[in-house]
């Protein structure tokens, strides 16, 4: 039940991250002046008759936020609660701080009138406290707990890791180049200014620049990721089925790219781009934690033994989960 | 209330109070804001006020060489109020062009004016939006002047100054009749505003710290009042044609005429 709620929040933050990408690729950021009020309204008693134009990408982006927010609360305190892996306390508790400090970014942003340093930290830590639900996700799950198909592969979990940090990097960049307003720095597609590279440069066209070359790496790194897993693993569908999805998400995110270029930043196809790169990270970040099961040894075997018989056995005579460090 | 705003509104008021001790005045219109002060001329650089008996003034037309692109068609779908108060098709206002004449085309002394005093303004500059749009569409006023901004639709407006120097400011006003005020503290050509809940609303002011600038009418006519003698140079600015300068030499007591042309652009740009 805790896995599936986790998964529910996890969900319920990719539509906020929609929202979010929303609220910029319309340029709605500032069409509610005031935060934490709305036009001087309680955020939650603000009428949806004046949620017209600007205000209902922002104040839509604002509710749902709040929405998840009050997610991860319960989240938090049901991992509190329920989860014996002291490290799966203080996830939840990190979650829940990393939602509240978004939430003051977010204020902050439109209080100091969108300024790229702080709109890139709130794009930033938006992935990251996705990328926490996901993990969060992956830890309660059953499987995670049983420890199946755990492998010891050093090649998998580098490649894997160094693919989740590119990707985040790569969305980073993304961000900032979203947030100077750098998207059609470079106009043209697959050319730039009709070369190989650009004929000129500003700062503008550095970052557009690099988001097109990470784009690339990012590409490669996805596409040998996914190689290694189909060579070396093939049996573990584990692996098999999110390096599958990871391949054809990277191939939908370039095409997305192209075609935000092409139309113009056309508002949804913007907006899609921003949800995909994330998707992209959370599998990518899957494919990592997965690889790393290993190293948690047998850690966790057990947790769901553990939780049921929590109830029914006095503190004292509770089993103890300690970190084996075995491998499998 | 934001601190920010604390400061500007205190600010804004405190200048409103001396304006206002100083006497008020009307809108203003395609001539310069407001005459000079009328006491004995200090000279160019001088720190004097502009000496009346020897002013002078610059007349001219602003032009458009070419076919004028249409304007891009706005759709007001994103709040039914705009539907319901702006009757008929609507259209931005970048070029305002008739008989080859271009109207809101911001004309103004950039240069050569040395330090010459001038009296506070008289005008009372104001800025409305009304049936979903901005009126006036580009406007001119002094530093230190009060900008009274007000909102006449039945529905959410906010009216967000982008300036490069000048402080942004970003203020609500979700109440039919809300009026608030804001003064500019440095010269800047052009301050653009624009309003993000109805992404189609954007308008521009030339803030100055002297009266020497217009906006060109419906006939693309201009008209610069009460120069000191001297050599200036005048600007003509475009919010998407740019910025066109000419220089021009006035002696005592004289009217000349400076013309503006621009050339339209060779494919829609707005």
């Amino acid at each position: 039940m805790l896995h599936r709620f986790a998964q529910f929040v996890a969900a319920c933050t990719v539509l906020l991250l929609l929202a979010g990408s929303l609220v910029t690729s319309t340029g709605s950021g500032l069409s509610v002046p005031d935060w934490p009020t709305t036009y001087g309204w309680n955020m939650f008693t603000f009428p949806p008759s004046k949620w017209v134009g600007g205000i209902l990408y922002e104040h839509g982006h604002r509710l749902i936020a709040s929405s998840v927010g009050l997610l991860t609360i319960v989240l938090a305190a049901w991992l509190w609660r329920a989860d014996p892996r002291r490290w799966m306390k203080r996830l939840g508790i990190a979650a829940l701080a990393a939602v509240i400090l978004q939430g003051v970014l977010g204020g902050l942003t439109v209080l100091f009138f969108l300024p790229a340093a702080i709109s890139t930290a709130h794009a930033g830590l938006a992935e990251i406290f996705f990328c926490l639900t996901v993990a969060i996700a992956s830890f309660t799950s059953p499987r995670w707990t049983r420890g199946e198909d755990r492998v010891d592969d050093p090649m998998l979990r580098r490649l894997s890791t160094t693919t989740a940090v590119l990707i985040f990097v790569q969305i980073l960049v993304g961000a900032l180049m979203r947030h100077t307003d750098a998207g059609l720095a470079i106009p043209d597609f697959p050319w730039m200014f009709g070369g190989v590279v650009p004929d000129h440069w500003s700062s503008r066209i550095g970052v557009h620049f690099a988001h097109r070359v990470g784009a690339l790496v990012v590409a490669l790194t996805v596409f040998a990721t996914s190689a290694h897993i189909w060579y070396h693993h093939r049996a573990s569908t584990r692996f098999t089925r999110p390096a599958g999805i990871i391949a054809a998400l990277v191939l939908v995110q370039v095409t997305l790219g192209a075609l935000t270029v092409l139309t113009r930043r056309d508002v949804w196809i913007n907006s899609v781009h921003l949800v995909v790169g994330a998707l992209l990270l959370a599998t990518s970040i899957v494919i990592a934690l997965r690889a790393w099961r290993v190293r948690f040894g047998l850690a966790d075997a057990g947790v769901d033994d553990v939780r049921q018989s929590a109830d029914q056995a006095p503190r004292s005579a509770r089993p103890a989960v300690q970190p084996s460090g075995a491998r499998a | 209330m934001r601190l920010r705003n604390v400061w500007v509104y205190g600010f804004g008021l405190s200048l409103a109070a001396m304006v206002a001790a100083c006497g008020g005045g009307g809108q203003e219109s395609a001539t310069s804001s407001s005459a000079p002060a009328s006491a004995p001329a200090g000279g160019a650089g001088g720190g004097g006020k502009v000496d009346p008996a020897t002013a002078s003034d610059v007349k001219g037309t602003v032009s458009l060489e070419g076919t004028a692109p249409s304007n891009q068609p706005i759709k007001m779908n994103a709040d039914p109020v705009c539907l319901k108060v702006a009757k008929g098709d609507q259209a931005q206002e970048t070029y305002m062009v008739k008989d080859g004449k271009i109207e809101n085309v911001f004309v103004y002394v950039k240069d050569g004016l040395g330090n010459y005093m001038y009296d506070p303004p008289t005008g009372a500059p104001q800025i409305d939006q009304k049936e979903c749009r901005y009126h006036p569409h580009v406007f001119g006023m002094r530093v230190g002047q009060t900008l009274t901004i007000i909102n006449s639709d039945p529905t959410l407006h906010n009216i967000h100054a982008v300036p490069k120097t000048n402080s942004e400011f970003n203020t609500g006003q979700p109440i039919q009749g809300m009026k608030t005020t804001h003064t500019f503290t440095t010269k800047e050509v052009m301050v653009p505003f624009k309003c993000d809940v109805h992404g189609w609303m954007n308008a521009y002011v030339g803030v100055l710290d002297h009266p020497y600038y217009a906006v060109s009418d419906a006939s693309g006519a201009f008209e610069l009042k009460s120069l000191p003698p001297g050599t200036y140079t005048i600007e003509a600015w475009h919010e998407r044609l740019g910025a066109t300068t000419q220089s021009v030499t006035l002696g005592s007591k004289e009217t000349k005429e400076v013309n503006f042309a621009f050339k339209a652009p060779a494919a829609p740009t707005n």
